[in-house]
């Protein structure tokens, strides 16, 4: 089989659509081959389903409080026992993904839009405005960003929707680093330099034909974003500078089960830490899976 | 060589100040500001401008910068809000204990995964390469904390070897080596754990790249031993991108240690963090952010130096 990197392309027109879409269709059927992709999949579905449509079916309230049933371990009444508040805790188990998982995905979406946006403008102009561009990248990477996180999250206390936002605008930069290197090479090629003579702006070239090449590249880093999002969110949450209250999440779940560590009251730890892992490893698969697919250095050859 | 290493220190200067524009216009433009925080929400507009007059803060900020740095050069950071300390004892106090336990963890971490993603390669595709794929994959996507909180559970809870977090036990005046090796053990194996996770499967990938190479053929046809040619031929290649990979890793490993930190109790310089971040103590937060900023880039300079240091490939021009 002749490698991608071989097939003859159209130098005039760039990549033709058709030849495009049949490589694209390929390469996504090597991703459903892999059975991480279907184990990670299938992980995602069961915590949407239980996330999603399990409150429509258990019909219990996550908020009220019930002093006469308070740190109770499971049982019939609570299948996942009750909280120091005497709340149960499937019940909170659900509604607190939500949240987990919309700020996770979202997140990881918005860093991405900035990172790519930035890396491929950084790529194509080059010269001085790139170097002093990825510098500004070099500076924010050197800076842990747990930390900065923890400080703004401190000043300002947000919400689902401004901590989206702030994380997206503190995790951006690795995605512009790659995006950026992934053009600065793409930009060689015939194709661009083709479409350039033919007296294609900037503009043009960015959205018609290196955008579409950096799309495999981005969207298997993208997966790992959300569960780097998924998992700074359980992270400032776990220590108390995630969401505000009442609405629960699973790592503010986690860190008020901690009090409760000494009291062997495990049916309060176990539960959200398994949620975030069961998140993380399904996003990871899927992400290797869509490298294994995406990647043709990867790709076992036919 | 020195040449090449001069022209990299002077390249980082530039970076080291971007930190410290950072770190500064970001405590400088919160809402409030430094005095309201000191003084708390309840402080007089009189009472906010009299500390702004005594602090300097009412000058223009690129000016306070400037001064801010001026400070920084001689090593001067600023006074704590709440602890009656500078910044720098804070820190001098902090930062060795946040670098024990890092520093150990990577060092185990460094040992175990060369050792766990070598043995993988070779034996890819057997029964012990799969179970230490999935253990992997386990450990890499398990959130440090609740890493930490099942560590805690089984170690001290459970099994009582090891105290739970601090960093000494108050009822013992002088505590001696035993008691340190006790309260940093656990957390030690939390950050090494994660880290092995990540780096095993990192080695384990250059390991299979490089076992099927050419020159590896070429040894074996030689006659070579098949010890030598995985441990002196193989090993070695693989290893060395493992020193770039440390210097990237450092922000991450200190973000990593904070939360650690957090859940044992142990008094480094996350912990610290954690506790200025919540109590808006604005010259602990700048002095942490601007050190571990250039810790970091000077990690990736010296991961750099060293990386050329050990492989004869690269040049110097």
């Amino acid at each position: 089989m002749i490698s991608p990197e071989l097939e003859p392309r159209d130098t005039l027109r760039g990549n033709q659509p058709a030849q495009e879409k049949r490589r694209a269709s390929r390469e996504w059927r090597a991703f459903w081959k892999s059975p991480l992709a279907r184990f990670g999949v299938a992980g995602l579905i069961f915590l949407v389903l239980f996330t999603f449509v399990g409150p429509l079916l258990y019909h219990v309230s996550a908020y009220q409080p019930n002093l006469l049933y308070t740190l109770n371990p499971p049982s019939a009444k609570f299948p996942l026992g009750t909280d120091s508040l005497g709340r149960d805790y499937l019940s909170r188990m659900m509604i607190g993904g939500q949240l987990s998982l919309e700020v996770g995905f979202a997140a990881a979406f918005m860093t991405t839009v900035i990172g790519v946006i930035y890396g491929l403008t950084a790529g194509l102009i080059g010269g001085a405005l790139d170097s002093l561009m990825m510098r500004l990248v070099d500076i924010f990477i050197a800076i842990p960003s747990l930390f900065l996180l923890l400080f703004v999250d401190s000043v300002f206390r947000p919400n689902a929707v401004l901590l989206i936002i702030i994380i997206a605008v503190l995790s951006w930069f690795g995605v512009a680093r790659l995006v950026r290197s992934e053009v600065l090479s793409l930009k060689r090629r015939d194709y661009v330099e083709a479409a350039r003579a033919l007296g294609a702006s900037n503009w043009r070239i960015m959205i018609q034909h290196l955008l579409p090449n950096v799309m495999g590249v981005v969207i298997v880093n993208a997966t790992f974003q959300v569960a780097d999002a998924i998992l700074t969110v359980a992270a400032l949450s776990f220590l108390g500078l995630g969401l505000p209250p009442p609405t629960p999440n699973w790592g503010e779940m986690l860190s008020s089960s901690m009090s409760y560590m000494f009291q062997n009251a495990w049916w309060l730890i176990y539960p959200p830490g398994l949620a975030i892992l069961i998140v993380e490893l399904s996003v990871n698969f899927i992400g290797d899976a869509l490298r294994q697919a995406f990647d043709p250095r990867l790709r076992k050859s036919a | 060589m020195l040449k090449y290493i001069i022209r990299r220190a002077i390249q980082a200067i530039p970076s080291l100040l971007g930190v410290t524009l950072i770190g500064f216009f970001l405590v400088h433009i919160v809402p409030g500001g430094p005095a309201q925080a000191m003084l708390g929400p309840r402080a007089t507009p009189a009472r906010i401008a009299q500390v702004n007059q005594e602090f300097g803060l009412n000058k223009p900020l690129p000016l306070q910068y400037i001064q801010w740095l001026g400070q920084l050069l001689h090593g001067n950071l600023g006074t704590s809000y709440f602890y009656n300390e500078t910044v720098l004892h804070l820190i001098a106090v902090n930062m060795p204990r946040t670098l024990a336990i890092v520093g150990l963890g990577v060092l185990f971490a460094h040992v175990f995964s060369i050792l766990l993603g070598s043995l993988q390669a070779y034996y890819h595709d057997t029964k012990f390469d799969y179970i230490m794929t999935s253990l992997t994959y386990f450990f890499y996507s398990m959130p440090i904390f609740w890493l930490g909180i099942m560590i805690i559970m089984l170690f001290s809870i459970t099994l009582n070897w090891f105290p739970s977090g601090g960093l000494s036990n108050p009822l013992t005046p002088n505590p001696g080596l035993g008691s340190w090796i006790a309260h940093t053990t656990l957390p030690v194996l939390t950050i090494m754990l994660t880290t092995v996770a990540g780096w095993g499967r990192y080695m384990r990938t250059a390991m299979s790249e490089n076992l099927i190479q050419d020159y590896i053929r070429t040894a074996r046809a030689k006659g070579i031993k098949e010890s030598a040619v995985v441990l002196k031929h193989a090993l070695r290649n693989s290893v060395l991108p493992l020193i770039t990979l440390l210097g990237f890793a450092l922000p991450q490993l200190f973000s990593g240690a904070l939360l650690v930190e957090v859940i044992f109790n142990y008094p480094g310089m996350g912990l610290l963090f954690w506790d200025a971040a919540n109590q808006r103590d604005y010259p602990v937060i700048l002095g942490i952010v601007v050190i571990t900023g250039f810790l970091t880039i000077l990690g990736n300079l010296l991961a750099d130096l060293l990386y050329g240091m050990v492989d004869p490939r690269i040049q110097y021009n």
